[in-house]
């Protein structure tokens, strides 16, 4: 076994290739995380019975089924339904839906601790449920809640490899079709693990700098 | 003689067992300053509270400025109010908390100004020149741009007080606003409070244990215990002549704890 530069030369850009879509996939999956954990945290909260319960059982329901699972779902099985999805895009909502139930428990918590006085002083204040949410409550509650979600995200990124099994063209099933072609494991396989880290080392930094930024909250 | 601006009929609440307020009935003229005092639990922050609507009822009517509070004529018949309705009666009520519940992320004049431009479509510079004008009234004109950790206890409690004016209620309420405060900074929020009566004719509900400022500031004062008024009449009858065992106990009590009268 031997380490092979010229072969690494030759494999870079289509690796690089697969790199963009990982990163792509992460900050769409990154962002219909965020959004899905707050409906489902919203959908939780209501008075809606009905509501609160059914989005709870499904939160329950993903968060208790594996991702790659619900992956071969969206990709393979709702086409028979008449859904049919690119790879990406069934891979962005796969791992958005994925994450959202594990984000939703970021913004359960941090909602529940808004004080109750905030909840009575928008309401001494005249302001309307949507005005309250929008002005007094969600500006209190995100902050804090930032690097537990920005953990999940880093989380995140490193199940993308999950994706190349619904056929994304990301960083993993470039490797593996370069590595399929040429009959060489090493190289590719090392350069997937030295991108992950070099990125994954790039954001814990990042998220160092958000808990300091936005972890302590004064009341 | 003027409809009174406030009338309670038969209210009663309980939270869990607890009865907290057994068929309460009372009456407030308009412009008029009334001291509730009373033991804790006697049910006093309660009536604050349901008036802002912050507690619902279980029985009982109120009607405020001539309508009701929690009822609204449908058809000659009185329905369960509905959220529109509560918005347009919280118009008419401000409160002011023990704890100040200032919005900690927005700045001192930000607090003053968002309802007025929320609720009332004010715009910016209007709503602006307003809070400062209601800042200047409580001596906080100099802190504008302060954020409220900034700030001590008692010049929270008065940019609370110049927030819930800048609605321009008709009713405000004051729960317990000098308690969570250290003795040297009780003063403060008292001498605007005392700048408020005398230079405002707004009806202003007070829940205090401050008896020396009751007497001072009160036009009538009621004394609470578990859940009834136990009597009622004027600041000096009330602290100097109590006709009541319970009212005497109490005072003696609350003098033998540190408070003036």
């Amino acid at each position: 076994m031997e380490w092979d530069w010229a072969f690494v030369r030759q494999i870079l850009p289509t690796l690089l290739a697969g790199v963009r879509i990982t990163i792509l996939a992460t900050l769409l999956g990154t962002v219909v995380a965020a959004v899905v954990g707050l409906a489902i945290a919203l959908a939780r909260r209501s008075s809606n019975r009905l509501l609160a319960r059914t989005v709870g059982f499904v939160a329950e329901f993903i968060r208790g089924t594996p991702l790659l699972v619900q992956l071969y779902f969206i990709f393979y099985v709702l086409p028979d339904a008449g859904i049919l999805l690119p790879p990406l895009v069934a891979g962005v909502i796969g791992l958005g839906l994925h994450y959202g139930t594990y984000t939703a428990e970021v913004y359960r918590a941090g909602i529940d601790n808004v004080p109750r006085g905030q909840w009575e002083a928008a309401k001494a204040c005249n302001l309307g449920t949507v005005q309250t949410w929008r002005h007094v409550i969600l500006p209190q509650a995100i902050p804090p809640m930032i690097p537990a979600l920005a953990n999940y995200f880093i989380a995140m990124f490193k199940e993308t490899p999950l994706l190349s099994a619904i056929t994304v063209l990301e960083l993993m099933n470039q490797a593996k079709s370069v590595a399929n072609t040429y009959y060489r494991y090493v190289e590719p396989m090392t350069l997937v693990g030295v991108f992950f880290l070099a990125i994954s080392l790039v954001s814990v930094m990042l998220l160092r700098w958000l808990e300091r930024r936005y972890g302590r909250v004064e009341h | 003689m003027p409809e009174p601006i406030i009338e309670l009929d038969a209210i009663s609440k309980s939270f869990g067992s607890i009865k907290v307020l057994d068929r309460l009935s009372m009456q407030v003229m308009p412009g008029e300053k009334l001291a509730l005092i009373g033991p804790s639990g006697s049910g006093k922050t309660t009536i604050l509270r349901i008036l802002m609507t912050l507690e619902r009822i279980d029985s009982g009517h109120i009607r405020i400025d001539g309508e009701q509070l929690y009822h609204m004529p449908r058809n000659s018949e009185l329905r369960p109010a509905d959220e529109r309705h509560l918005a347009r009666m919280r118009q008419k009520i401000g409160m002011v908390f023990q704890l100040f519940n200032l919005f900690p992320h927005k700045s001192v004049i930000d607090n003053v100004t968002l309802a007025p431009m929320l609720t009332k479509a004010m715009a910016r510079p209007a709503a602006e020149q307003q809070a400062m004008a209601l800042l200047e009234m409580v001596g906080l004109a100099d802190q504008a741009k302060k954020m409220p950790a900034q700030l001590s206890g008692g010049q929270k409690q008065r940019v609370a007080i110049a927030r819930a004016l800048a609605l321009a209620p008709k009713i405000m309420l004051f729960d317990e606003i000098t308690s969570a405060l250290d003795p040297e900074l009780v003063e403060e929020v008292l001498n605007v409070m005392r700048k408020l009566a005398a230079e405002t004719d707004m009806t202003m509900l007070l829940v205090t244990h401050e008896m020396g400022f009751a007497h001072d500031f009160a036009d009538r004062v009621l004394f609470f215990d578990r859940g009834r008024i136990v009597e009622e009449g004027k600041p000096d009858d009330i602290f100097r002549q109590p006709k009541q065992e319970r009212t005497q106990t109490f005072l003696r009590k609350i003098i033998a704890a540190g408070h003036r009268v």
